[in-house]
C-alpha cells in the first residue's frame, strides 16, 4: 500500500480536502461537529447516502489506483473497514456469532448440495478459532461466547472492531469516536490495540474529540473545520492547546464580533433552577445537571453532539424520561409530563421538527395555532354559554398573517400545509407556534440545523426580538458555537452529560472549545 | 455492573404467567371431570400426534421475527385443496395423503410467497397483517372451492360435488384416508393407543428445525429477526430471508392441516380452516411462549396444557352447570384472551426494557458518582 489520496472539490461540505496516509501509519481526524468528518468517511466507505445524494467529486487512490465504491460492500473487498458510533451489532448473538456475521464458515451436506448454498450447515469449530484469532489481533481480553446483550459498553466496542479485524483483505480500518463509549482503561486497552494493529501493517484512521488520545497514539494529525483541512501535521509537532484553537478559531474574515454586552443582569432573579436533572435520551444522555437560569436572560447550551446538550430540554419538557427536581417561578415542576410544563407557561421548540414539531399536512394556521387553542383555550368562541366551543377562524388567520409578516415565512396563504415548505421556512413555523402560546419561558434546540445562512440570521433575530421585546426568557441549545456567541447572553457548556463551565459569551472561542472537550467520556 | 442471576419471583410470575393460569385450571378441572386417567391420557396423545406438526410450522417466522403467523392459515386452505383433488381422485390410505402433501406444496408456496411480499411491505405490522390475509385470502378460497370446482377445474366424483353440478359439498369425507397415518403402527400399552408413524414425523420435523437453526439460512433468520438493519448492513438479504421463513411455515402448515384433517376423519370445506391459526398460535402461547421467542419444548407443553383443558372443561362444566357447550365456549374465549395476554405482555415488557435505562442513571446519581 502506497498511500491515500483524496481530493473533494465543489461540494459546500467539503472543500478540497487532501491527505495521505501511509501503510500501518495512524492519523487522528478531529474537528468541530459538522466539520465534515463524517461526510468525508462516508465517502470514503462509498456509503448510499453520498450517491442518493449526487455522489461527490475528486478521486479517491489507493495504492496509487483511482477506486470508486459505490456501496459500503465495494469498499469491505478493497480492504476497507469502518467501525461506526453506533453499534451495529446483532444483541442476542454470541460475540463470536457478530464477529463472523454472515461470512460464517460454512460445511456441506446432502441437503445443501440439493437446494443450495445458503442451507450449509455452519462450522462452528472454525468460527470459534476464526473469532479467536480476530480477539487476539486486538490484545484484549473479551468472552466470544458470551452473548453481546450482556456485555458491558466497552467488549461491545471491541467486538465490532474484531470483526473488522477478521476479515483478512484489511489495510484500512476507520474508527468513528470508539472511544466515546469506554472507561478510562478500555479506552487504554483500545489504544494500545491500535498501535498493534499499525504494527501489523494496517492503517487506521481514528476519529475522536478526545484530542490526549490523538497525541498518544497517532502519528499524523488532520483537524477539519467548516469543510476544510486547516492542519495536516505530525503529531510530534502539536499540543492540545494548538488543536483545540485549530478546530473551533474562525478565520479573520468569516469571525463575527459577538453581541455587544448586554447591560449586567447578574442581579436578575433566577426563573428556573435545575438541580440534578438525569435525563435517558438515547444518544443524549444527561448526568446529574444543575442549573440556573435568569429572568429575560438568552443562555445558551452548547457542547459536542451526544454529550447530552439535547437531553436537557427534552427531560425538562417531559419527552424523555427524567428525574431530578425542576423548578420554574417558584414552583416545581413535575417532570416527564409535557402537559404541566406547557400549562406552566413554558414552551418548547424541538430540534426535531418534523416529528414533534409540526401537523405536517395542515394549513399553516393550524399549526400556528394548534397548541394555543388545545393547551390555552386561545382563539375559542364560547357559544351556547361556554357548552360548546367554536374554533375563532377569524383570530388564527390574523394571528398566523402577523407571524408570517414578522418573520418572513415564504408561503402562498396562511391556507398552505406545511409539508410544502423549506425547512427554513417550517423552522419559522415552529418557532411562531411557540410565539403563539406567549410563553414566559422558551426553550429552542437546534433552531437553525439544516437551514441556510439567511434564514438562520432572520431566525436568530427573531428569537432575539422576541427576548427584548416581550422580556421572554430563553434558553436555545446549539450546536454551533458562533451562533450561540452572537444570540446568547451566557453560554452553558455541556460535556459528558454534565455542565463543564458557564462563560459569559463574549469570551473567546478557545476557552469553549476547551470546555467542549474536558469531560467527554 | 451487578446483573447477577438472581431468583426473582415477580419475573418468574411475569414471564410463565400463561401457563402457570393452565395449569391451576387443569389442575381444579379434573377432579370435577370425573376422568379416568387412562381415556385422558389416550385423548392428549391422540390430539397431541394431530396438532403439533401444525404448532412446530409456527416456530420458523418467531426465529426471523416476524412474530406469530397468522398466515399459516392460508398453509391450512393450500392442504385443503389438495385433499379435495385426492378425494376426488379416489385415492387412498397413506399414499392419498403423500399425493395430497405434495400437491399442496406449489399451493403453499405461491401464497407464502404473496404472503412474505406483502409481510415486507408492512415491517413491523406482520401479525396483522397475516391476520387480515386470511380473510381475503379465505374469499379467494371459496370462489375457487364454490364457483371454479367443477366448472373450471374438473370434479369428477358426485359424492363431492354439490348436488347443481360445480361446487363442493359442505363436508369432505376423508374415511378412506381416516387415521390411516395413526393407525399404521399403534401399539396400545395400558389402553393408551400411541400414532407412532405420527410421532415419528413430528420428531424428523423437530430435528429439522434443530438443523435448520445451524444453518447458514437459519443464522441469517436470527440475524434478521433480532436486528434488520444490522443484518442488511452485513449483507445479508432481509427481504428474501423472510419470504422464505413465511414459504416454509405456509409449507409445513399445509402438511400440518393434511396430518390434522386426515385424523378427524372428515372436515368443513368452507370453515375447517378458519381457526385454524388461532388455536395453534393460543397453543403455542399457552406453552410460554411469547412473539419473538418460541421453543420446541413450548410447543409440546402448549399442546398438552391446552388440550388437556379442552378435554376436562367441558366434563367440568357438565358437572358444574349441567351444560356442556361451556366448553366450546371456554375454548374461544380462553383462545383469545391468551393471544390479548401475550401481546399486551410483550409491550409491557419492552417499555420496561427501556425505562430500565432511567433508573440506572437515577440509581448512578443516587450512588454519588457519574456513571462510568
Amino acid at each position: 500500500m502506497r498511500g491515500i489520496k483524496k481530493d473533494f472539490f465543489g461540494n459546500q461540505v467539503l472543500t478540497d480536502i487532501n491527505f495521505t496516509l501511509g501503510a500501518g501509519q495512524v492519523l487522528g481526524l478531529c474537528g468541530e461537529n459538522g466539520a465534515g468528518k463524517s461526510t468525508l468517511m462516508k465517502i470514503l466507505f462509498g456509503m448510499d447516502v453520498i450517491r442518493e445524494t449526487g455522489g461527490y467529486s475528486g478521486d479517491i487512490l489507493i495504492n496509487g489506483e483511482k477506486v470508486t465504491f459505490n456501496t459500503p460492500f465495494d469498499a469491505l473487498t478493497a480492504g476497507i473497514g469502518m467501525v461506526h458510533q453506533e453499534f451495529s451489532l446483532i444483541p442476542g448473538f454470541t460475540a463470536t456469532e457478530n464477529i463472523l456475521l454472515n461470512r460464517e464458515p460454512q460445511k456441506k451436506n446432502v441437503i445443501s448440495e440439493v437446494f443450495g448454498q445458503r442451507l450449509n450447515t455452519l462450522d462452528y469449530k472454525e468460527m470459534d478459532r476464526r473469532a479467536t484469532a480476530a480477539i487476539e489481533k486486538m490484545g484484549v481480553e473479551i468472552d466470544a461466547k458470551m452473548v453481546i446483550s450482556s456485555m458491558p459498553v466497552g467488549h461491545k466496542q471491541f467486538t465490532e472492531i474484531a470483526r473488522e479485524l477478521s476479515k483478512e483483505q484489511l489495510k484500512l480500518l476507520i474508527l468513528d469516536e470508539p472511544t466515546a463509549v469506554l472507561t478510562e482503561k478500555e479506552a487504554e486497552a483500545l489504544l494500545d490495540s491500535i498501535r498493534g494493529m499499525a504494527a501489523r501493517g494496517i492503517s487506521v484512521i481514528f476519529i475522536t474529540h478526545r484530542l490526549h488520545e490523538i497525541l498518544a497514539v497517532c502519528d499524523q494529525v488532520v483537524v477539519m473545520r467548516d469543510g476544510h483541512v486547516v492542519r495536516d501535521v505530525p503529531t510530534s509537532q502539536t499540543s492540545v492547546d494548538d488543536i483545540t484553537r485549530w478546530m473551533v478559531g474562525r478565520d479573520v474574515q468569516s469571525a463575527v464580533t459577538p453581541q455587544e454586552a448586554k447591560a449586567e443582569k447578574a442581579d436578575a432573579r433566577i426563573i428556573m433552577s435545575i438541580k440534578n436533572l438525569w435525563v435517558d435520551m438515547p444518544g443524549e444522555t444527561v448526568r446529574d445537571v444543575s442549573l440556573d437560569v435568569r429572568e429575560g436572560e438568552i443562555l445558551g447550551i452548547g457542547g459536542l453532539a451526544g454529550q447530552g446538550k439535547l437531553g436537557i430540554p427534552n427531560g425538562v419538557m417531559g419527552l424523555y424520561e427524567a428525574g431530578g427536581t425542576v423548578e420554574f417561578d417558584g414552583r416545581s415542576i413535575p417532570l416527564n409530563s409535557p402537559r404541566k410544563c406547557l400549562d406552566s407557561a413554558l414552551a418548547f421548540v424541538s430540534e426535531d421538527r418534523r416529528e414533534v414539531g409540526l401537523l405536517l399536512d395542515e394549513s399553516l394556521e393550524w399549526n400556528v395555532a394548534f397548541s394555543a387553542m388545545q393547551i390555552q383555550n386561545k382563539f375559542l368562541k364560547k357559544m351556547f354559554g361556554g357548552l360548546i366551543k367554536w374554533r375563532d377562524e377569524k383570530a388564527i388567520h390574523d394571528v398566523t398573517q402577523k407571524y408570517i409578516d414578522a418573520l418572513e415565512i415564504k408561503c402562498t396563504s396562511s391556507k398552505q400545509n406545511a409539508r410544502e415548505l423549506s425547512g427554513g421556512n417550517q423552522q419559522k413555523v415552529c418557532l411562531a407556534k411557540a410565539f403563539a402560546l406567549e410563553p414566559k419561558f422558551l426553550f429552542v434546540s437546534e433552531p437553525t440545523r439544516g437551514i441556510d445562512v439567511g434564514a438562520k440570521a432572520l431566525v436568530l433575530d427573531a428569537l432575539k426580538q422576541f427576548n427584548r421585546e416581550s422580556g421572554v426568557t430563553v434558553v436555545m441549545i446549539s450546536s454551533e458555537l458562533e451562533e450561540l456567541r452572537q444570540t446568547c447572553d451566557r453560554i452553558a457548556i455541556i460535556s459528558g452529560g454534565q455542565v463543564a463551565g458557564i462563560r459569559p459569551a463574549t469570551d473567546p472561542s478557545e476557552s469553549f472549545g476547551a470546555l467542549m472537550v474536558s469531560k467527554v467520556i | 455492573m451487578k446483573m447477577k442471576k438472581s431468583f426473582n419471583g415477580f419475573d418468574f410470575l411475569q414471564n410463565n404467567l400463561v401457563p402457570l393460569m393452565f395449569i391451576i385450571i387443569c389442575v381444579i378441572c379434573y377432579p370435577l371431570a370425573d376422568l379416568s386417567p387412562g381415556h385422558l391420557l389416550n385423548e392428549i396423545v391422540n390430539r397431541m400426534g394431530r396438532n403439533i406438526f401444525l404448532i412446530l410450522s409456527l416456530l420458523i417466522p418467531i426465529m426471523a421475527g416476524m412474530g406469530l403467523n397468522f398466515g399459516m392459515t392460508l398453509g391450512a386452505m393450500a392442504g385443503q385443496i389438495a385433499l379435495i383433488f385426492v378425494t376426488d381422485w379416489q385415492i387412498w390410505g397413506i399414499p392419498g395423503v403423500v399425493l395430497a402433501m405434495l400437491l399442496s406444496i406449489p399451493l403453499s408456496v405461491l401464497l407464502g410467497l404473496m404472503c412474505g411480499k406483502l409481510m415486507n411491505m408492512a415491517k413491523g405490522r406482520e401479525m396483522i397483517l397475516g391476520y387480515m390475509m386470511n380473510y381475503f385470502v379465505g374469499g379467494l378460497y371459496q370462489l375457487v372451492v364454490l364457483f371454479l370446482m367443477g366448472s373450471v377445474i374438473p370434479i369428477i366424483h358426485a359424492s363431492v360435488r354439490l348436488p347443481r353440478g360445480f361446487g363442493i359439498r359442505t363436508t369432505v369425507n376423508l374415511t378412506s384416508m381416516r387415521q390411516c397415518l395413526d393407525n399404521l403402527i399403534a401399539p396400545r400399552p395400558y389402553g393408551v393407543k400411541i400414532p407412532v408413524l405420527n410421532f415419528i414425523i413430528i420428531a424428523v420435523l423437530c430435528l429439522f428445525i434443530i438443523w435448520f437453526r445451524r444453518t447458514k439460512l437459519g443464522q441469517d433468520m436470527r440475524a434478521v429477526g433480532q436486528d434488520m438493519e444490522v443484518a442488511r448492513a452485513a449483507g445479508i438479504n432481509v427481504d428474501r430471508t423472510r419470504i422464505i421463513s413465511i414459504i416454509i411455515s405456509t409449507v409445513f402448515a399445509g402438511f400440518g392441516q393434511i396430518i390434522y384433517l386426515q385424523n378427524l376423519g372428515n372436515f368443513a370445506t368452507y370453515t375447517a380452516h378458519t381457526q385454524t391459526g388461532m388455536f395453534c398460535i393460543a397453543a403455542l402461547l399457552v406453552g410460554g411462549a411469547s412473539v419473538e421467542k418460541a421453543s420446541i419444548g413450548n410447543v409440546f407443553l402448549g399442546v398438552i396444557l391446552f388440550h388437556t383443558m379442552f378435554i376436562v372443561a367441558p366434563r367440568a362444566g357438565i358437572a358444574i352447570t349441567g351444560d356442556a357447550m361451556i366448553g366450546e365456549y371456554f375454548r374461544v374465549f380462553v383462545s383469545y384472551g391468551v393471544i390479548t395476554l401475550a401481546l399486551v405482555m410483550y409491550e409491557i415488557k419492552k417499555r420496561r426494557a427501556k425505562s430500565q435505562g432511567g433508573a440506572l442513571l437515577a440509581q448512578a446519581q443516587k450512588e454519588g458518582g457519574v456513571q462510568a
